[in-house]
C-alpha cells in the first residue's frame, strides 16, 4: 500500500487515489497533421521503464485534482511529486 | 526421453523412485543457434518445441533469467477457456484450447486439464446483453457457450448466493463446459521435456542484456553468460517486454502492472467449477489439494516488483464474500503476485518487429496462461517462416498504427 502525499491535502492512504498512468504526454498539437506513427506513438506506446517512472495521480476521494510523481517501478518508492505543469524534476529542460 | 506409462511407474517403483531420471538436460549455451528463444515461460517453451517439432528448426536456445516458468507461468490462476468475443480471439484461443485437449498424450506429461465447467457472472442488465452477446458471437464461431438462467446457475453451483437481494445479485450466467483450469508448473515442465528430448538447450540463470543489432538486423544476443549468435530471436518475456525492446531500440504499446492471487487452507470438495465475475474481479476454482485459488485485478500502477497493494486483494475478498457466505470464515494461506504486461486492447501481440529477425510474442496480460499451446504453435510458425501464420496475422504490432485493434476489454469478460 503506498503513501502518497498530495500536494494540497498532504499524505494519505493510496486506496483515496486513481493512478493516470504516464505523465508529460502531450497531445499532437494539430492531430489532422500529424501521421499514423505518430499518433500511435501519442495514443498507445508507452516508456514503461523498470526505475523510475513520471506518472499522473487523482486524488479522487480528497481534492479531486491531479498531480504527478516520481516513483521507482522497482520498490514503488515515491521520490517526488510535483504539480500538473512543473517539468520533470529529474531532467533538464528539453 | 523415457517414456511415462504404467510400466516405468512400476519400474521406478522397484527402486523407490529415486532413480527417475531428470526432467531435462542443463547445457552450456552454444556460440550460435539458429534460433534463440527468450524466456522460458509457457509461451516460450511452447515455441521452442513447435519449431522443433512442426518445422523441423532443433539448434534453438532458450534462454532464462531465473528458473524456468518461474514467471507468470507458475503464478497464475491457471483457468484455461476460449469463450472470447471477437472472431480473431475465438480462432486462436479456440486453437489453444484443442491443442490442450490433446496435450497430455502429446506431450507424455500429465498437465492435469481439468474441463470443469466456467461460469462468467452477470450482475446487472449490461452483463446479461454483453454475455448473451458473447454466448451467441461464441456459437456462431464454434466455440461451446451457454447462456444460463439464475435458477440453472444454482443448479450448476450450489454455493453461491442468488438471492435477489444479494449485494452483487447474479442475472444469469454464460457457461463454457469446456473451459476449466490446468496445472500450470506442469505445461511448462512438460513442454521443457518435450523440447530438450527434440534437441533444445534450455540455459537457465541466463539474462538477456542487450543485443548485437547490425543494419537493422539482428545478429545476436548479448548474456551474462557471453554473446550468442543467431539470426533469429523470439522474445518472450511477459512482464519485461518493454524492457527487451528498449534494449533493441523501440517502444511497445504496453504497461506492466502487478496481478495478485491467492490460496485458502484446503477444505473438502465444495467447488466443482470455475466461477469469474468481472464486474468485481473474483475468479475462484478449488484445486485438487482443496485450496481455493482465488485471483484479483490488476494494481493500478505500473510495477515490476512481483508484488501490489493489500487493498486490492481486499476488494477482491469483500465481493467473494458477497457472493459465496460459506466462504466467510476460510483463511487464507498465501499471496503474491506477476508482473502482467497490458495492452491497450487486451489483447496480445505476436509477430515481428521493427528490427529484423527479431519477434515478439507479449500483450497476454492478465489471460495468457490459457492461450500457451496456440500462441506457441503461432508463434514458431511466424519465427520459422518468417511471416505469421493466420491465427496470430490480426495480432501484429502494426495493429497500433493501422487501428486495426481486437478489442477485447470488457467484451471478454475479464481477460483472466
Ligand atoms: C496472478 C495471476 C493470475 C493469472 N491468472 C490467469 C488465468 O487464470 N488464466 C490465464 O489464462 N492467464 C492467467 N494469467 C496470465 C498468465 O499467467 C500469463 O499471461 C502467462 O503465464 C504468460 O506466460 P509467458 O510465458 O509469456 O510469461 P512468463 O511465464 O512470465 O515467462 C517469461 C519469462 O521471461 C523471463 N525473462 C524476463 N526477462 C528476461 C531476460 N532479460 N532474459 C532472460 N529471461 C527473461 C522471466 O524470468 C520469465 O520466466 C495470470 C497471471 C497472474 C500474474
Ligand atoms: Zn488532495
Amino acid at each position: 500500500m503506498l503513501l502518497i502525499a498530495c500536494p494540497y491535502c498532504g499524505p494519505r492512504d493510496e486506496i483515496e487515489f486513481r493512478c493516470g498512468g504516464e505523465a508529460h504526454i502531450a497531445r499532437p498539437k494539430e492531430p489532422d497533421a500529424v501521421t499514423d506513427e505518430a499518433w500511435a506513438d501519442y495514443l498507445f506506446r508507452r516508456d514503461n521503464p523498470k526505475g523510475v517512472i513520471a506518472e499522473r495521480w487523482f486524488h479522487t476521494y480528497g481534492c479531486r485534482r491531479w498531480f504527478n510523481v516520481l516513483r521507482d517501478t522497482r520498490t514503488h518508492a515515491i521520490l517526488k511529486v510535483y504539480r500538473m505543469g512543473a517539468p520533470r524534476p529529474d531532467r533538464g529542460p528539453s | 526421453m523415457t517414456r511415462y506409462s504404467i510400466v516405468s511407474l512400476a519400474r521406478n517403483a522397484l527402486s523407490h523412485h529415486e532413480h527417475w531420471p531428470r526432467l531435462w538436460r542443463s547445457p552450456e549455451p552454444k556460440p550460435a543457434y539458429d534460433a534463440v528463444i527468450i524466456g522460458a515461460g509457457g509461451h516460450g517453451l511452447a515455441t521452442a518445441y513447435y519449431l522443433a517439432k512442426n518445422h523441423g528448426v532443433t539448434s534453438v536456445a532458450v534462454l532464462e533469467k531465473g528458473w524456468l516458468g518461474g514467471g507468470n507461468t507458475g503464478r497464475n490462476t491457471t483457468i484455461v477457456r476460449s469463450n472470447y468475443l471477437w472472431d480473431e480471439s475465438a480462432a486462436i484461443y479456440e486453437h489453444s484450447l484443442k491443442l490442450w485437449e490433446g496435450l497430455s498424450q502429446e506431450l507424455n506429461y500429465n498437465v492435469m486439464l481439468s474441463q470443469r465447467g466456467v461460469l462468467n457472472l452477470a450482475h446487472n442488465l449490461h452483463d446479461v446483453r454483453e454475455g448473451k452477446r458473447r454466448v451467441y458471437a461464441n456459437q456462431l464461431n464454434g466455440v461451446d457457450a451457454e447462456w444460463l438462467t439464475p435458477d440453472q446457475v444454482k443448479a450448476f453451483c450450489p454455493i453461491l448466493n442468488t438471492a435477489p437481494d444479494a449485494r452483487h445479485p447474479v442475472l444469469g450466467s454464460t457457461l463454457q463446459r469446456r473451459a476449466g483450469v490446468a496445472r500450470h508448473d506442469a505445461v511448462a515442465w512438460g513442454y521443457a521435456r518435450a523440447a530438450d528430448a527434440r534437441g533444445v538447450d534450455l540455459i537457465q540463470n541466463c539474462e538477456v542484456t542487450g543485443f548485437d543489432i547490425k543494419s537493422g538486423r539482428v545478429e545476436g544476443v548479448v548474456t551474462t553468460r557471453g554473446t550468442i549468435k543467431t539470426s533469429k530471436i523470439g522474445c518472450v518475456v511477459a512482464g519485461h517486454s518493454s524492457v527487451l525492446a528498449g534494449l533493441a531500440g523501440f517502444r511497445l504499446p504496453i504497461q506492466s502492472h502487478p496481478l495478485q492471487a491467492m490460496v485458502s487452507e484446503p477444505i473438502k470438495p465444495v467447488l466443482d467449477c470455475v466461477v469469474m465475475s468481472a464486474a468485481v474481479h473474483v475468479y475462484v476454482s478449488q484445486s485438487d489439494k482443496g485450496e481455493l485459488v482465488l485471483g484479483a485485478g490488476i494494481d493500478g500502477y505500473n510495477s515490476y516488483a512481483q508484488r501490489g497493494s493489500f487493498h486490492v486483494i481486499e476488494a477482491q475478498m469483500g465481493a467473494l464474500k458477497e457472493l459465496f457466505p460459506i466462504f466467510s470464515r476460510l483463511k487464507m494461506m498465501r499471496s503474491w503476485g506477476g508482473i502482467v504486461d497490458v495492452c491497450p486492447d487486451a489483447s496480445p501481440i505476436i509477430g515481428k518487429t521493427p528490427i529484423e529477425g527479431l519477434y515478439v510474442n507479449c500483450g497476454w496480460g492478465t489471460g495468457g496462461f490459457k492461450a500457451i499451446p496456440g500462441s506457441g504453435f503461432a508463434f514458431a510458425h511466424t519465427i520459422a517462416k518468417n511471416e505469421p501464420h493466420a491465427l496470430n496475422a490480426p495480432f501484429s504490432l502494426d495493429r497500433f498504427v493501422s487501428g486495426a485493434l481486437v478489442d477485447e476489454h470488457g467484451a471478454a469478460a475479464v481477460a483472466h
